[in-house]
């Protein structure tokens, strides 16, 4: 092998030892420590760690409830209530767990909110964003499997629907459904191959956070004015100058988080899913997750039953390719007078469409859903696209470090791939 | 560069070298999907014998077979005329009542939604029977007539019928 390669040196031998024969000291220095943060970020930039740490969170409280969960239909029920009422702090894993499900949807929905309004989806991030769809997609999945295991009515009767889904597709449906289930219906077989997938998906969502997180780190995180960093007058170190304010940031959510698991740990709760399952009876109203309603609302707008679903599982594909659809040069929408509103739109359609999603599917609240439905697919397809085209954006600061001095560049946005002004090209070389 | 005919000898034990791996992983990967499949003893579940004398005109029961509900009603002659009444090509799953029943006053049904897999409502006399009079799925509003054929709402198709043969006068054998 190599022995001429640079090592990094270090004061600590012990640290000198392991970088020789593994460079990992060298490579957290540089993405965790001298690692550049735009200096202008705020706390929506916070988000990605706190993502980070209640996935850390729901692993290890997971881990602790397996060791009590008996993934059998005739037992599944009763020892979830056993680790409630007998399991020493079985009561505190559980809420932990449940809770931090909701939350870590939240979270996540404002780190996409964040990722769409200040355009961190484009040139050179496109990667970063698809990886980010797909661990969406995956914490999807795992939430919806975690959510059978307690074996409630909700829990029986969300599995039925979400995997009768499948039975939609033409042909191989039928088949293919009952080849997810291992039996006709939701039954034991389905029961333990959900919790067993349960338990491995998160890992596997660690994994995907890593490429995610690698990818970031090679061009640097956006900022709320979308433009590059030019000079060390740019940035900040992420240690400790963001490592801190993520620490704050983690400071307010535990109270939140914690305000919800000790003060009112069912409210994000369905109380049909302290029934335990019955086949024989569905519950009168059955209700996804609320983080999940608004995909729920849209397959419900629909009255053909794969066309349903098609638009549903269309709804979240669309995002892969939200970087091609967008045509603007300028990433921020603080800069994008017209986009930033149809954005906005397009965040409070969102929360509308959760809103039908929880209802009764007549009415009125499916007209709102079919309105909302339309909506946001018009957002992706129509308005992206030709807002972008039409579209004059205000001018861009020259530099992040300018934005505090309010110079603007005499050009306005449109320069090279996400250089929002040529004029910026001069002081590159610096 | 090596000789043309050298190359052809490499090319072909690369080939099929790569042939003979992806085909020996894909037999491998095989046990491993098929395990996922309903095994013997689920696809075993048997038959289930219903007495069925105790059922009066217009009430219906729902028994347990293979995990699902299944529902038998016998019918009141009301019943029987609306269900007889439909053009069937006027149906979205166009079937006549006379194809969905042995005897006319006997509708034995898998008790499943053809949308998403909700039991629908219309068992009990309390119950919504929907705009048909027959079952109403709360789910997601699919609405089934006196022969449980789908009439309005989402769902695709009509109810099914389990394979049944009567037994006797008062005995049903589903499956």
């Amino acid at each position: 092998m190599d022995q001429n390669r640079k090592v990094h040196q270090f004061k600590n031998p012990v640290l000198n030892w392991i970088e020789f024969r593994l460079p990992i000291i060298s490579y957290f220095k540089k993405e965790y420590g001298d690692y550049p943060m735009p200096k202008n970020c705020n706390y929506f930039w916070s988000f990605g760690a706190l993502a980070t740490i209640t996935l850390v969170t729901m692993i290890v409280s997971g881990i602790f409830l397996a060791m009590n969960y008996t993934p059998h239909t005739d037992m599944a029920f009763d020892s979830v209530e056993r680790i409630m009422r007998d399991v020493n702090y079985g009561w505190l894993m559980r809420y932990i767990h449940s809770n931090g499900a909701a939350f870590f949807f939240i979270i996540v929905y404002i780190h996409i909110v964040r990722a769409m309004y200040f355009g961190s989806y484009k040139y050179p991030r496109e990667l970063n964003w698809i990886l980010g769809v797909f661990i969406f997609l995956l914490m999807m999945a795992t939430s919806f499997l975690g959510y059978t295991l307690p074996w409630g009515q909700m829990s029986y009767w969300g599995a039925t629907v979400i995997t009768n889904l499948f039975s939609a597709i033409p042909f191989i449906g039928e088949g293919l459904k009952t080849w997810l289930l291992g039996d006709y219906n939701v039954g034991n077989a389905t029961l333990n191959r959900f919790f067993a997938l349960h338990y491995v998906l998160p890992f596997v969502i660690f994994g995907v956070v890593g490429l995610h997180v690698a990818a970031v780190h090679v061009h640097g995180s956006n900022n709320p004015d979308g433009i590059d960093i030019k000079t060390n007058n740019d940035s900040v170190n992420f240690f400790p100058y963001m490592l801190i304010k993520d620490t704050v940031a983690m400071c307010a959510f535990g109270v939140a988080i914690s305000a919800v698991i000790f003060f009112g740990p069912n409210l994000m709760a369905e109380v049909d899913n302290y029934i335990p399952a019955d086949p024989l009876v569905t519950p009168a109203h059955i209700v996804p997750n609320w983080y999940l309603a608004p995909f729920y609302a849209i397959l419900r707008a629909v009255p053909d039953k794969l066309g349903g679903v098609l638009l549903m599982f269309g709804a979240i594909v669309i995002l892969f390719v939200l970087p091609w659809l967008d045509r603007s040069k300028v990433r921020s929408c603080n800069y994008r007078p017209i986009y930033k509103w149809f954005m906005m739109g397009f965040f409070v359609n969102f929360f509308v469409l959760g809103y039908v999603g929880m209802l009764p599917a007549e009415g009125l609240y499916l007209l709102i859903a079919r309105v909302g439905l339309l909506y946001y697919f018009g957002f992706f397809f129509i308005i992206t696209p030709f807002v972008g085209w039409i579209e004059k954006p205000s001018k861009l600061p020259l530099s992040i470090s300018d934005v505090y001095t309010k110079n603007i560049a005499p050009n306005i946005g449109g320069g090279e791939k996400g250089m929002p002004a040529p004029a910026m090209q001069k002081d590159t070389n610096l | 560069m090596a000789k043309k005919p050298k190359n052809k000898r490499r090319d072909f034990l690369q080939l099929s070298t790569v042939t003979l791996g992806a085909v020996g992983t894909a037999a491998f990967i095989w046990p491993f999907l098929k395990s996922m499949s309903p095994a013997e003893d689920t696809l075993a579940a048997g038959s289930t014998e219903v007495d069925i004398s105790a059922i009066e005109e217009g009430q219906s029961i729902t028994i347990k077979w293979r995990g699902k509900p299944v529902f038998i009603k016998k019918r009141t002659k009301d019943e029987i005329e609306a269900a007889k009444m439909v053009q069937a090509g006027d149906l979205r799953d166009p079937q006549d009542d006379a194809d969905r029943v042995q005897k006319e006053e006997w509708l034995v049904l898998v008790g499943v939604c053809t949308h998403l897999g909700c039991v629908p409502l219309g068992q009990k006399v309390s119950d919504m029977k929907g705009e048909y009079d027959g079952w109403y799925c709360p789910c997601h509003g699919s609405h089934y007539d006196t022969s449980g054929r789908i009439r309005k709402g989402p769902a695709p198709k009509n109810l099914d019928v389990p394979p049944y043969t009567f037994l006797n006068d008062t005995t049903i054998k589903i499956g």
